[in-house]
């Protein structure tokens, strides 16, 4: 009884260890976006001005703006920027070949893309969004709190070989952002993207790989194993294997690319040798237009 | 042991396991390299496809040749394969090994050595009884044969001798032997020479003889002669027909200071089958003198070694004579004769006396000098006792003076007594004096006195208890004709006569070139003779050993004139060194001879032997065991194994980088560069501040101060000399930058034009370098501005207490007479019209004086005095006060009242300029006299 409380509590900072981290680095990151409040952009409830509009027949006199309208002849009406909150979803893979680095010095797959999640909640977050993970009791909500929750759950690591997203939880119209080394069978990633497509998500694709798998630098005879090492594969001449690789791997991506065309989503593919910014840059984007 | 060609395998059962190569190759092949597991999520990309190529599961052929190479070495290795097995001839009975041992020995000893060694492993082996004995130094007991094991503990102890064995060798060899039958193997150095014939005719009278000769040829160098300003040199080698041609001739010395080294390298060429090779050396004297032995480079033996002595030195003699004005007298100069005595022998100098003493002669010879001031005596008496030998001889101006009358003269050996005398004369009694014959304590004892040498006058020496012991020459009537005295390390020579033929006829004879090179005066032009060196005890300076390493000879017994010059001798049967007289430098008195292997004469010959002897050289049997290579060669393979095994299994790229650096390490070592650029650092480290002083000081012009110790007053000079450096700067094209402050003792004065010497009562005395640097910087043009900065309250007496001070400090130093500043000294006009010269105060100011004859040119101001800065500006006026400004540029000190303050420090100022300029243009404006005499010349 009395081992159990320090074990509990060990493995409690053990889990606790990497949160602060994560979140301070991905705050960090987000810091560095500053693009001002984001409006959306067409007049609506909200607290923001938009813009005064010539009154209508039909506006009340309540929503007349004597202040404008005394300085000319005609009557305005001030509109306010329709602000509504949007709730983004997000499926980081948690599968054991995220945990892969092809160099020492490089963090695992799986650590860029909580990153790049996390530091992106924290920009939706600041901006008024509702962020989410797509797991049972995840489902998204705004506030500083949730990001906790969120690093929280991102630190989990999951058992299987290879991920499949998972979009039973979507919220319909919301946005999502899957972010795997989309590795394994594409067949599941299909079905929750279709699924997600029926309901109206939209959303984008990130496929983050380390260089070692852009570039497959091997030679000689070589056994491989997948992460969890449920697969195998031998060769003798490791470098005659590269061409096809490579020539597989691009058809991949062509399939992912394809498929996010087709279901309304965005696609990139991100290395872990690169900054973090660029891709971070361009899921604000992505979102920003898949929401305009 | 099995032999294959010149290959031999000590364990050649061993070479079976070759066999087994086959099977080692089917095994490798067979079996590929590992694998290597990776963790690869793209693995789902492989999966499906296959190896284009199925080949590569074998091991490549290259690497199982590598493979195959390195076991084949192992086993060739642990065979004990050898190079040129040495092939045993076994023999019986009682066996001598008669080596030469002489100085051509010398060139293969370690491999006489080795072949002693094999020759006692041989006998030890077979059990024969062994004598070792060597030709050149035959020990008078017999012979006698011992068990190889008691001889060889004692080969290592075998030197070479510098000799070669005596002509008489075969009589005592056969005492030696006495009736003893005996094999022979003689190790002949390779030289024919008197007496060989003898000894091999005794060696066969008792058994078989083999000999053993060492086919690189014997090589010798002649002594080096001097003869028209060149060093001739030359190499003698035997056998003549030789494939070398050429030797490299080394000059060895002491360098400045006192360490041996190489002073002069040369080449010689033999010619097709000459057996002589000559060499010519231009030397400076300088390097010439130092010289102490020749060498031939990269050869072991006495007889490639030769040392020099007196032949090759030129002694340094500076002459002086009283200066007259008569010219075309040249057979009455006192010098005349000594000039045609010595020019041949010695290198001569004139000048004056302190001249002269810089070039650091060994002699110096005053000719009718009867007088020399007190400094110059100083320095002459300085020079003597560290060596120097001073030559005087007498005159009618000796005669006349009191020098060394009443007290001995430092410089004189005697007291003289005042006139001299004259013998044989019109107006006098008895005939010119002959000399009496010269007795032994004398170093002109065994010279022959010619009869015709007469003496007519000389200075008398006064009779003194020492006076028999000073003479080392007298005249039949017992009168001293030359008398000598140490001095310190030195001596002073007197010569009661003259050294023209006015007094004597002793210059004209050979007897009084004789009595110069007895004193070591002059040296010989050639070799000497027996006869030179009878009547002398010569102990050894320095001797060589059989190697040709000199070493001091430490306490060896004198050796007598007759047998040194027998040595000495071309021919005969005691010529060239021996047992007794080793090869060195012998010295009696100031003389000393060089005793060489090699004389002017010897020739050297191959050694002929009968067609019955064997002959064999000594590199035959040369045992090169091949174990160790081979098994360097497997090792090598397996490194390189592993490295392209890794490169197979495509593990080689993690470690390429690590694996070439490594490589390149273990191939080369630390790379020597390290440590060269650590020494170079070092040297950077070590550079003196002295540089950085230098390039501050050269970069611009630059006015220096004494530093005192005094900080205040160190800190007013500073200032005021950077106020006459901004003046300078502001008026003139003199720009100097910031004035630097010297500290006598230790910074070079050479770069400053202009020093200002602020003097204080406390200040200290420099010290004797201190003093040097001063008055070199004075000779060399430097200019001293003393400032008393006491207005020289007590007039020019200097009796105020830094004026004291002053004289204390100023007496060392070079400093012409004086005189206060003329009314028409250039000072007054180098720049500004002044008269005064004040700083705080107004006082004297004295400089150099003018020369006496110097005059008022006709329609000039002011008179013609050319030449030279004044080295010294000397006052009391407080100039750097008035000069001094502080960081604003404002005056630092109140000078007078009011505008006449002002006034004052402005005429300071000007006075500082004319004084920089004067420093700086010397008499420049001086020379504007003659403007209009060559304004007039160009106009014609």
């Amino acid at each position: 009884m009395t081992a159990a409380p320090p074990a509990l509590r060990h493995r409690a900072e053990g889990l606790a260890a990497p949160l602060p981290p994560l979140l301070a680095e991905a705050e960090h990151l987000a810091a560095t976006v500053m693009l001002g409040e984001h409006g959306r952009r067409r007049a609506g409830a909200g607290d923001e001005f938009w813009q005064y509009r010539p009154a209508h027949a039909g506006d009340g006199l309540r929503l007349v703006d004597w202040r404008r309208s005394a300085r000319s002849d005609t009557h305005f009406v001030r509109e306010r920027e329709w602000q509504a909150a949007q709730s983004v979803t997000f499926w980081v893979d948690d599968a054991r070949s995220m945990a892969f680095s092809g160099a020492r010095d490089r963090a695992p797959k799986a650590d860029r893309a909580r990153l790049l999640a996390l530091a992106l909640s924290v920009l939706l977050v600041r901006a008024g969004e509702r962020v989410g993970l797509a797991a049972p009791d995840m489902a998204p909500r705004a506030g500083q709190v949730q990001l906790m929750r969120m690093a929280a759950r991102l630190c989990d690591d999951g058992a299987s070989d290879y991920g499949a997203p998972d979009a039973t939880g979507l919220p319909a119209h919301a946005r999502a952002v899957f972010l795997s080394d989309f590795l394994g069978d594409l067949g599941p990633v299909e079905g929750a993207l279709t699924a997600a497509a029926d309901r109206g998500v939209k959303g984008a694709l990130v496929m983050v790989l380390d260089p070692v798998e852009e570039a497959f630098p091997f030679d000689g005879r070589t056994i491989f194993e997948s992460m969890g090492g449920a697969l195998r594969h031998e060769t003798l001449r490791a470098g005659d294997l590269r061409g096809r690789y490579l020539q597989r791997l691009a058809e991949r991506k062509d399939r992912l690319e394809e498929l996010a065309r087709l279901t309304g989503w965005r696609f990139t593919c991100h290395h872990t040798g690169d900054p973090a910014m660029g891709a971070l840059m361009w899921l604000h984007q992505a979102l920003d237009r898949v929401r305009a | 042991m099995m032999t294959l060609g010149s290959l031999g395998f000590a364990a050649p059962g061993l070479l079976l396991a070759l066999l087994a190569l086959p099977v080692v190759w089917w095994l490798l092949r067979a079996v590929p390299p590992a694998p290597v597991v990776r963790r690869f999520p793209g693995v789902v990309l492989l999966l499906g496809l296959r190896d284009s190529e199925t080949e590569t599961d074998r091991t490549p052929w290259w690497l199982l040749a590598l493979r195959l190479l390195a076991i084949a070495a192992v086993i060739v290795g642990f065979s004990g394969p050898v190079l040129n097995p040495a092939e045993r001839s076994p023999g019986t009975g009682p066996l001598l090994i008669l080596i030469d041992a002489s100085w051509a020995s010398a060139r293969d000893w370690p491999r006489h050595q080795d072949r002693v060694t094999a020759l006692l492993a041989d006998a030890g082996r077979a059990g024969r009884p062994v004598a070792v004995a060597t030709l050149s130094e035959l020990a008078g007991g017999e012979i006698t044969f011992r068990g190889a094991e008691y001889w060889s503990g004692r080969v290592a102890g075998l030197v070479p001798r510098p000799w070669a064995p005596p002509a008489d060798v075969a009589r005592a060899l056969e005492a030696a032997l006495g009736a003893a039958e005996t094999e022979t193997v003689w190790l002949s150095d390779g030289l024919d020479r008197p007496g060989r014939a003898d000894v091999l005719a005794v060696l066969e009278a008792r058994g078989p003889v083999r000999v053993i000769e060492s086919p690189r040829p014997a090589l010798a160098l002649r002594p080096a002669r001097f003869e028209s300003g060149l060093i001739h040199l030359e190499a003698l080698r035997s056998p003549p027909a030789d494939s070398r041609t050429e030797v490299t001739i080394t000059a060895h010395g002491p360098d400045p200071s006192g360490v041996e080294r190489e002073l002069a390298r040369g080449t010689a060429a033999f010619g097709p089958g000459a057996a002589v090779a000559g060499l010519s050396l231009s030397l400076q004297p300088e390097l010439r003198n130092r010289i102490t032995r020749f060498q031939i480079a990269a050869e072991r033996g006495a007889g490639t070694v030769s040392l020099t002595d007196d032949g090759l030195q030129r002694r340094k003699v500076a002459l002086l004579a009283p200066r007259d004005g008569r010219e075309g007298l040249e057979l009455l100069s006192p010098l005349f004769y000594l000039r045609q005595a010595l020019e041949p022998v010695a290198d001569l100098i004139d000048g004056g006396i302190d001249d002269i003493l810089l070039a650091a002669p060994d002699v110096i010879i005053l000719a009718d000098i009867a007088r020399v001031t007190e400094v110059e005596a100083d320095m002459l008496t300085e020079w003597m006792e560290g060596g120097g030998l001073l030559v005087r001889f007498a005159g009618p101006r000796l005669a006349a003076s009191d020098v060394s009358r009443g007290e001995l003269d430092p410089l004189m050996p005697v007291r003289l007594r005042a006139g001299g005398r004259t013998v044989g004369g019109a107006m006098s009694w008895g005939a010119p004096r002959q000399l009496e014959p010269f007795d032994e304590t004398s170093p002109f004892h065994g010279l022959a006195v010619p009869e015709d040498v007469t003496v007519s006058a000389q200075v008398l020496a006064q009779p003194d208890p020492e006076l028999a012991q000073r003479g080392i020459a007298r005249l039949a009537d017992g009168t001293p004709l030359v008398t000598r005295r140490a001095i310190g390390q030195g001596q002073v020579v007197l010569f009661h006569v003259t050294a023209n033929a006015e007094w004597s006829t002793l210059p004209l004879s050979g007897l009084f070139v004789q009595m110069l090179e007895r004193l070591a005066i002059s040296t010989r032009p050639a070799r000497p003779d027996a006869a030179d060196l009878v009547g002398a005890t010569w102990t050894a300076e320095r001797v060589m050993d059989g190697f040709g390493a000199v070493a001091p000879a430490g306490t060896m017994a004198g050796v007598d004139g007759a047998a040194l010059g027998a040595a000495l001798e071309g021919s005969g049967p005691d010529a060239g060194p021996g047992a007794g007289l080793p090869p060195g430098v012998y010295a009696a008195d100031d003389r000393r001879v060089a005793l060489n292997v090699a004389g002017a004469g010897t020739t050297l010959a191959p050694a002929t032997w009968p067609a019955r002897i064997p002959v064999e050289g000594l590199e035959t049997a040369r045992e090169t065991p091949l174990k160790g290579a081979l098994l360097s060669l497997a090792f090598v393979a397996l490194m390189a194994d592993i490295l392209a095994a890794l490169a197979v299994s495509g593990r080689l790229m993690a470690l390429r980088g690590a694996a070439v650096l490594a490589l390149a390490l273990l191939m080369h070592g630390p790379a020597p560069a390290h440590a060269q650029t650590q020494d170079q650092a070092q040297a950077q480290e070590q550079a003196p501040s002295d540089d950085r002083l230098a390039l501050r000081a050269t970069a611009e012009v630059v006015l220096a101060h004494v530093l005192t110790g005094d900080p205040r007053i160190d800190q007013v000079a500073e200032a005021g000399l950077r106020g006459l450096s901004r003046t300078l700067f502001e008026r003139t094209t003199v720009e100097p930058a910031d004035p630097i402050g010297i500290d006598l003792e230790t910074d070079e004065l050479a770069f400053f034009p202009f020093l200002y010497w602020p003097v204080t009562e406390g200040a200290p005395t420099p010290s004797e370098a201190a003093y040097a640097r001063l008055n070199r910087y004075l000779r060399a043009g430097g200019m001293i501005l003393f400032d008393t900065r006491d207005a020289d309250m007590a007039g020019f007496g200097f009796s105020s207490p830094a004026g004291r001070r002053l004289q204390e400090i100023a007496r060392p130093l070079d400093i012409p007479p004086l005189e206060p500043v003329p009314d028409d000294h250039v000072l007054t006009r180098t720049f500004y019209l002044i008269q005064d010269f004040p700083g705080r105060h107004t006082g004297q100011v004295w400089v150099e004086a003018s020369a006496p004859d110097a005059e008022r040119a006709e329609g000039m101001p002011f008179r013609n005095l050319n030449d030279g800065v004044s080295p010294v500006v000397i006052g009391g006026n407080d100039w750097a006060a008035a000069w001094a400004v502080n960081e604003r540029g404002r005056p630092m000190m109140q000078i007078g009242r009011g505008a006449a303050g002002d006034r004052q420090r402005e005429i300071a100022h000007r006075f500082g300029v004319n004084l920089i300029m004067h420093v700086l243009t010397g008499n420049y404006k001086s020379d504007q006299v003659h403007v209009p005499a060559l304004l007039e010349r160009l106009g014609q």
